[in-house]
């Protein structure tokens, strides 16, 4: 897809991926740059969303042998590093560690200080059992980093600059074993990370877009250069749902409200607020290892376009199975056996397919008008609920509907949609995807415990903005542009008012 | 009988239907447990009449906030130093471990100790489910002092406290754990057997663990454990709801806070209030109170019925909200003034949550 200067759309194309990935990307921008017409030389920025690291951490492919360091002693050896990984994803990466004396308590007093010594001691182990790249766990580093900081250090000269190094504090909060697990993912994808964006690059290059910047998108919505990808590339996890999301927003115009994205066999309900999707607040699980990794807060219901219905008397069943892709074959208004949402639609001539080989009359010909009639209220009914519990309160709200199993809800439903302030179906909805991906801006966070001690709230609130808007500038913001979307404030139960936890988020204009 | 891997599971899940919306995530407690009994072996389970008259048992938890425990993991020996520096200063062994609070990350901590003491566990508990402060248990009913006790921190300190009463155990401890760095590990209201048979809410370990169980089955059959948690806890349902508001301050180390949740099906048209201070307090329905502590108020995921704790509660969430009969230790005169609704400042007096279901 090509977006000029002001957003605009100029061209759109979809190819199918190749076995090799770089022919497939050269398809594409060969296809959507004759089509449109546009001279190579004024391309200023190529943006990817990839779903590389997802894939090699669900598959256990390609992942790297990770030396784990956790400064934590002598607290934390209760739980010995990487325990709470699934095992075959434990084995994939090595379940090579060490504990070491150092860290800090929540307030930044140290627990002890750091042992260097130890650290030492750990990367010449680590360098003798040949791990390809290293992370690096110290309690309560989001409150203060110093000792993951030297630590790396002492780990890059042992290892070497081959050998690639992630601290968790810049990519996880609180929460040692969630942060310990998301760290250690990251580094076990800089070798697959590494070999995909060294590709985007030379097929960018070779194509003849001399001049473009490239950009990754990450979960966050937001876009991070190629040198900062290759260095956080757990940041590209799930950025795919985020960028249809973004993307629909965009194609209306709305930057508050819900999208619903209908895929063949998942629909994904999520909110957008200012433009970006809600972050959820509690663990998530990647490839099975929980992590506290930020992602985008998305429910999933089994009803999309192919999932399938079932009669049981007079009940109607929604899913959860579904024939997904399959769907030209095996529902039932192309010759199939199976019952799908989408043959409900057509049987009841509130839908059309552009296929010959798609006759709604064979659903007619299975079932009544009345049963028919049942089954679409009870699909719109399951919709309506997941948007219901999504939304953040009660007032009615603005609701974009995309992805190609939209069709299960009839035009005729979007005025008397349940909780809907209305509905819209964009154009180009099937291009929200590369849309959310294109129209990306650059962004930073901060999510840190501050002591409230010795400065007042907001004092600590206007540090978290302030830190916020230093990171969205290192990431490539326009300084001018940077504004902070989200400040939140997370007491600390149990003990008395003395520290407070502050998440801030800033976004920016890319500087190009 | 034995408690390992399979049993701490269970224990996790029955303990935060037990912790009424807080007493912190039983995961990292989990966690800590299995990995001691990984290292050390199972824990024997026994019974309060197990334990002779003139044996000490001494109850074992953890202190503090929970968001701390989830960064500063415990080394795991802690709990071992507390334990050790009471026997020697009591100048005796002790006999078993108890449980103090069975809801939450406490349901773990004590299970984490005794493997590494290689001692056992005793079937019992001070709370039959959570409360946020050190004297809230039945133990304070029976006269029995939280003094002598001992906090321990990762690095080795360890405080022996001598009170003259269980509230000021309460308020110094609280503030130690600060100092301790947010969370420390304590050994607490030493006792004889005689004491403990007397005093202790019986089978909450077993009662967690079958809660436990109910839950996990379900969870494998993907059917809704609701129904059946509620027969097994002799429950009744208060409400059925949407949350439609959750307010949230923080004051003096706690986070208050209250939900609102609109009626669906049976309840459509009635509106429920759910206070909290880390777990829940207190439920009104229309304005009139319907459950109350120390009765037991918890929130399940309608769909699920996975108990949802006061953190994780949100706009949105469709819920069952369940009153469970709290120990009849605590529907006394003095155990409704330690832990009943005046306590939190609610100016109302207690009536047991099955009254206030008939009445309505």
């Amino acid at each position: 897809m090509i977006l000029d200067q002001a957003n605009e759309l100029v061209g759109a194309e979809k190819v199918d991926t190749t076995s090799d990935v770089s022919t497939g990307i050269d398809n594409a921008l060969t296809a959507v740059l004759s089509n449109s017409r546009v001279e190579r030389k004024n391309v200023a920025a190529v943006m990817f969303g990839t779903t590389h690291c997802t894939n090699a951490i669900v598959e256990r492919k390609n992942l790297a042998r990770v030396g784990l360091l956790r400064i934590g002693k002598p607290a934390t050896t209760g739980i010995r590093p990487l325990y709470s990984l699934p095992k075959d994803l434990r084995a994939a990466i090595g379940d090579t560690w060490e504990v070491i004396h150092g860290g800090n308590e929540f307030d930044g007093r140290e627990i002890w200080p750091l042992d260097e010594e130890e650290a030492r001691r750990a990367a010449e182990r680590f360098r003798k059992e040949g791990v390809e790249a290293a992370a690096v766990s110290a309690v309560f580093s989001p409150v203060s980093a110093a000792h993951e900081m030297r630590a790396g250090e002492i780990l890059a000269e042992v290892l070497g600059k081959d050998v690639q190094i992630t601290l968790s504090h810049e990519i996880a909060s609180i929460g040692l074993l969630e942060r310990e697990n998301a760290t250690a993912l990251n580094a076990a994808l800089v070798k697959v990370a590494n070999t995909a964006f060294d590709g985007f690059v030379r097929s960018v290059k070779t194509s003849g877009l001399d001049k473009a910047s490239i950009f990754l998108t990450q979960n966050d919505g937001t876009l991070m250069n190629v040198a900062y990808a290759k260095k956080y590339p757990v940041k590209t996890i799930a950025s795919g749902p985020t960028n249809s999301m973004r993307g629909a927003a965009f194609l209306t115009g709305l930057t508050d409200g819900i999208i619903i994205d209908i895929g063949g066999t998942t629909t994904l309900v999520g909110a957008v607020v200012k433009g970006f999707p809600r972050e959820s607040s509690v663990a998530v699980e990647i490839g099975g290892a929980r992590t506290n990794f930020r992602m985008p807060d998305l429910l999933a219901v089994s009803c999309g376009g192919g999932t399938v219905v079932t009669m049981e008397g007079d009940q109607v069943r929604v899913g959860p199975q579904s024939v997904g892709f399959r769907i030209a074959k095996e529902s039932v208004a192309w010759g199939g056996k199976v019952l799908t949402t989408t043959d409900v639609s057509l049987g009841l001539g509130k839908a059309k397919v552009d296929d010959p080989s798609c006759d709604p009359e064979r659903v007619k010909k299975l079932l009544s008008e009345d049963i028919l009639k049942k089954a679409l209220d009870t699909i719109v009914s399951i919709v309506e609920d997941s948007v219901d519990r999504v939304k953040t309160s009660a007032q009615p709200v603005p609701v974009v509907l995309v992805g190609g199993g939209g069709i299960i809800i009839p035009p005729e439903y979007y005025p008397r949609f349940r909780g809907a302030q209305r509905v819209d179906r964009p154009p180009h909805f099937q291009y929200a995807n590369a849309m959310g991906a294109a129209i990306a801006q650059a962004s930073g966070e901060v999510d840190k415990i501050f002591e409230l001690e010795k400065s007042s709230r907001e004092e600590v609130l206007q540090r978290a903005k302030d830190l916020a808007v230093a990171d969205a500038v290192k990431a490539g913001a326009d300084p001018g542009s940077v504004e902070i979307v989200e400040v939140e404030e997370i007491p600390l139960s149990y003990l008395p008012g003395v520290a407070i936890r502050v998440r801030a988020k800033a976004v920016g204009r890319l500087k190009i | 009988m034995q408690i390992g891997p399979d049993e701490i599971e269970r224990i996790a899940l029955g303990a935060a239907f037990l912790g009424t919306g807080g007493g912190g995530d039983p995961f990292v407690g989990k966690l800590l447990a299995l990995d001691a009994v990984d290292r050390y072996g199972p824990v024997e389970l026994i019974q309060p009449e197990d334990v002779p008259d003139d044996g000490l048992v001494i109850p074992s938890a953890m202190m503090g906030a929970p968001t701390v425990m989830v960064e500063k993991i415990p080394n795991g020996s802690e709990g071992m130093h507390a334990l050790n520096s009471l026997q020697s200063r009591l100048g005796k062994k002790a006999f078993a471990i108890s449980p103090i609070e069975e809801g939450g990350i406490n349901s773990q901590i004590p299970i984490a100790v005794a493997a590494n003491l290689g001692l056992p566990l005793i079937d019992c508990d001070g709370m039959g489910r959570a409360f946020p402060e050190l004297q809230m248990v039945t133990f304070t009913l029976y006269g029995i002092a939280a003094a002598p006790m001992v906090m321990a921190d990762e690095k080795g300190n360890t405080l022996q406290m001598d009170t003259i009463d269980n509230l000021w155990t309460e308020r110094i401890a609280r503030s130690v754990t600060v100092q301790m760095g947010g969370s420390s590990l304590i050994a607490i209201y030493p006792m004889e057997g005689r004491r403990l048979k007397e005093s202790c809410v019986r089978g909450s370990v077993t009662l967690a663990m079958q809660v436990g169980e109910i839950i996990a089955e379900a969870r494998t059959h993907g059917s809704n454990p609701a129904e059946q948690v509620m027969e097994r806890m002799k429950s009744v349902v208060i409400f059925k709801g949407k949350a439609t508001d959750i307010l949230r301050r923080t004051t003096a180390g706690f986070a208050k806070g209250e939900a609102t949740f609109d009626g669906l099906d049976e309840f459509s048209g009635k509106s429920l209030k759910v206070r909290f201070q880390n777990e829940n307090l207190v439920a009104t329905m229309d304005g009139r109170p319907v459950a109350m502590v120390p009765d037991l108020i918890s929130v399940l995921d309608l769909e699920s019925g996975l108990p949802i704790t006061t953190e994780g509660l949100r706009y949105g969430n469709r819920a069952l909200v369940l009153g469970t009969p709290c120990d009849s230790k605590w529907r006394t005169p003095n155990g409704v003034k330690l832990v009943g609704p005046r306590y939190f400042g609610y100016d109302f007096d207690y009536v047991p949550v099955e009254e206030l279901a008939r009445s309505s």
